[in-house]
């Protein structure tokens, strides 16, 4: 018989639209982070560190990057006889067939998997924070405290609080009462959207509420399970934890990594992250490179100056260029005499010589304003960006463009210039 | 495929010094990531050759934990796969391998049981690129009875160390000369070859019968006049690592952009282990130039014409310079190393100078790394 005692569901179906046009051609896990990982590097490793052995990975917008890469689960050591990570897309059913409608919908379209495992925990996790957890550390506590539901919940900055779901406790952290979203909230203890469930309290909820439209954890199935008496615990985190959902925030987690001791330290033995990698040579730093206060990933070659910036694998930085406080993400090409300043440039990107990026006045964007901020210029996939062009603050770019898509060779800030490609 | 590869990974060198206390020349570092079998090993998989025996016997502690895996070449399939052939003790041979003959002579089961026609025999201590097809094709144009790879050099006094062939017009070796003082040609025999399975195993039978262990001297020089031996030249890079200079020698010309991209950046890729290391990191302070960095690695002082290896530690105010540093080395600050391979695991203290006067010097430190 087959029989796992904790298996993960990782949520990863999302598009993450707040990231912009990084997420226009993957979805929101597969973006990169850190110079050569992806977002759902963090939740697998974690599992694997962890013990568990057993993750469905649940897609559904944009999964090409996303299946490539999880493949049959080599890097993290999840590829299993029994067992392993199965990514788990909607499916058509002989009726009622539908696209996933919600975190926990997904759930409930996927009970056959879990079954399967005859688990009799399943650790509910999405695939778009930075941390490093035990997850066995807190199975533990909730078997010790006999929970039905354990939360984990980190304490926020009292005035952030109104932006998370809020847990309110007695003092053995039983939760009392949940606030989505409060105006004034009662504690500063915020749900991090990662729960262990008892199977059978969960599999039974998620059948009895499963005509509920857009079926969500924080919405239906945590309430539900509250309102009949299951026993709910938070289990306080305090170390790092990063929701990397907006690109402010994407842009802040990188720069931390090249701290001289960052708070999310990877260069730790014990809790080593996974990822696959394609690129294998080391980097090369010619005669008059400069890499100062940056991490850069495998197979690239410098040969201009970087300060302050995360630099992927298999990239080509040219002579007389300068790169400050960006992050360049994988097989991405720059030429010679580029000035390039709190720029997020994304995969497969070909910018021509003497480009300067990040340049002129701060101001807001025209059509995203609350995405494109802070003054970051943002560059999305295959974009091919010609010689000699300059481009604003607070910009994005992304399309095969020619010299003729500018207007006297440059992109004023606040700018959106995104060239439909061939749309399959 | 029509050909099984076998990779001879068992030798040492005095010539390596006291590189070769700590591992096999085959699991020597190489250019930052990989390490020497890795090239065989990806032309192997490369060729689309899927079965490969490495025979092992020198000091294989870290070329077995190498190999633990076949998953990083591609060799874990239900057909072939990765052997791994140690010398074993048997009910009617108690010996090492005696040479490299008498090594496929113990595993010979391994040729016996195979049903390719050809046999791909390669050293693990060479660094190149090569499609062992192309080998093949002329090895059957030829008619040859045994194929071998040579590679011309520049410097004749390299002689010394390898066996020197002789091409006539049609390709075919008329002159075989183990490691002259003077060569009467420049090419050398890389220590690659093709062969019939079948004439292998004959081959390698007789040497046995004979009490004759040496692949070389005992089949390549004895049968030179009695069989068809042909020379395959290759014209792209091609290094021997087997001593001491040339190691070093060979890390340096990765500096080289003409290496560097014929390696790194054309198929076909050569595969390693994967280590799971997190990207290179600079902190202020750090200042490198053309110089080759590994993952893992963490640097706060200066880095000039040198290779450093995975997990490299470089303190603040450090100066290297034409150096090559192994994996997972820690160098306290304000150290100087100049011209220098500096072993493995091994701990520099702050403070501390080294300098190669001419050749370069092997630093070997096992200084406690954690001295606050």
């Amino acid at each position: 018989m087959i029989k796992k005692e904790m298996i993960a569901m990782l949520l990863a179906g999302g598009q993450g639209s707040r990231l912009g046009v990084l997420t226009s051609k993957v979805a929101k896990p597969a973006v990169s982070f850190g110079g050569k990982y992806r977002i759902i590097d963090f939740p697998l490793s974690n599992c694997i560190n962890s013990g568990v052995d057993t993750v469905g990975v649940l897609t559904q917008y944009r999964p090409l990057r996303l299946n490539t890469h999880i493949g049959i689960g080599i890097p993290w050591d999840l590829d299993r006889n029994i067992g392993g990570v199965t990514v788990l897309p909607p499916y058509e059913k002989s009726s009622n067939s539908e696209w996933y409608t919600g975190t926990a919908n997904a759930i409930y379209q996927n009970i056959e998997y879990m079954e399967t495992f005859n688990p009799d925990y399943v650790l509910i996790l999405s695939g778009d924070h930075i941390y490093k957890m035990d997850y066995e550390v807190m199975l533990d506590y909730h078997k010790s405290n006999n929970a039905d539901v354990t939360i984990a919940a980190m304490p926020v900055p009292i005035e952030e609080a109104k932006r998370f779901g809020i847990l309110i406790t007695d003092e053995n952290r039983q939760v009392t009462a949940f606030e989505e979203k409060p105006e004034n909230p009662r504690s500063n203890l915020a749900s991090m959207g990662i729960y262990i469930f008892n199977w059978k309290s969960l599999r039974r909820s998620l059948i009895e509420m499963a005509e509920q439209s857009n079926l969500d954890f924080g919405k239906h199935i945590i309430p539900y399970l509250f309102d009949k008496g299951a026993k709910c615990y938070a289990y306080e985190f305090n170390s790092y934890w990063k929701d990397v959902g907006t690109l402010n925030s994407y842009w802040e987690a990188n720069m931390e990594l090249i701290d001289i001791v960052p708070d999310f330290n990877l260069y730790e033995e014990y809790w080593k992250i996974y990822t696959h990698s394609e690129t294998l040579p080391p980097q090369y730093i010619s005669e008059d490179g400069v890499v100062e206060r940056s991490i850069v990933g495998e197979g690239s070659y410098i040969y201009g100056k970087v300060y302050n910036s995360v630099i992927g694998c298999n990239i080509t930085i040219g002579k007389d260029t300068i790169i400050k406080d960006s992050i360049i993400m994988n097989n991405t090409g720059i030429g010679d005499g580029c000035d390039i300043t709190k720029a997020i440039i994304a995969e497969d990107v070909v910018i021509g010589n003497n480009v300067i990026l990040g340049t002129g006045d701060e101001v807001p964007n025209e059509t995203e304003p609350s995405i494109y901020t802070n003054g970051l210029v943002t560059i999305g996939e295959d974009t091919i960006v010609p010689d000699g062009v300059s481009i604003g603050k607070n910009s994005v770019v992304s399309g095969n463009l020619t010299g003729k898509d500018f207007e006297n060779n440059a992109l004023g800030s606040g700018k959106t210039l995104i060239k439909a490609g061939d749309e399959l | 495929m029509r050909a099984i590869g076998i990779i001879l990974a068992g030798g040492n060198t005095y010539r390596m010094k006291e590189l070769s206390q700590k591992r096999a020349i085959a699991a020597m570092p190489v250019a930052g990531n990989y390490r020497a079998i890795d090239f065989a090993l990806s032309n192997m998989a490369n060729s689309r050759i899927t079965k490969v025996g490495v025979i092992t016997q020198y000091n294989a502690g870290s070329l077995h934990e190498h190999l633990s895996s076949s998953k990083w070449w591609d060799f874990g399939r239900k057909q072939g796969g990765l052997h791994i052939f140690t010398p074993t003790v048997t009910s009617d041979n108690s010996f090492w391998y005696r040479g490299t003959a008498d090594s496929i002579y113990q595993n010979l089961a391994f040729l016996k049981e195979s049903h390719e026609p050809y046999v791909v025999i390669a050293s693990a201590d060479g660094i190149y690129k090569m499609d062992y097809n192309e080998l093949l094709e002329f090895h059957m144009e030829k008619g040859a009875d045994i194929s071998l790879v040579c590679s011309e050099i520049h410097d004749p006094k390299d002689c010394e160390r390898f066996g020197m062939v002789k091409l006539n017009d049609e390709m075919q070796v008329v002159d075989f000369e183990e490691k002259p003082i003077a060569a009467k040609s420049n090419l050398v025999s890389c220590g690659i070859y093709v062969i019939r399975r079948r004439l292998l195993i004959e081959l390698i039978e007789k040497c046995a019968e004979e009490e004759r262990f040496d692949f070389v001297r005992d089949i390549l020089i004895r049968y030179m006049n009695v069989k068809k031996i042909c020379g395959y030249k290759i014209k792209t890079y091609w290094s021997n690592i087997a001593s001491v200079d040339d190691y070093y020698r060979t890390n340096m010309d990765f500096l080289r952009n003409d290496v560097r991209d014929y390696f790194f950046r054309e198929y076909p890729d050569i595969y390693t282990k994967v280590d799971d290391l997190p990207p290179a990191k600079y902190n202020v302070g750090s200042n490198v130039r053309n110089s080759l960095v590994a993952s893992g690695t963490i640097i706060n002082g200066t880095v000039e014409g040198s290779v450093l290896f995975k997990k490299v530690f470089v303190g603040s105010n450090c100066t290297i310079r034409n150096s090559i540093i192994l994996n997972d080395v820690y160098i306290g600050d304000n150290a100087y190393i100049e011209n220098c391979i500096v072993e493995s695991g091994g701990t520099i203290l702050a403070n501390s100078y080294y300098k190669g006067e001419g050749a370069p010097k092997v630093v070997i430190e096992k200084s406690d790394r954690y001295v606050f």
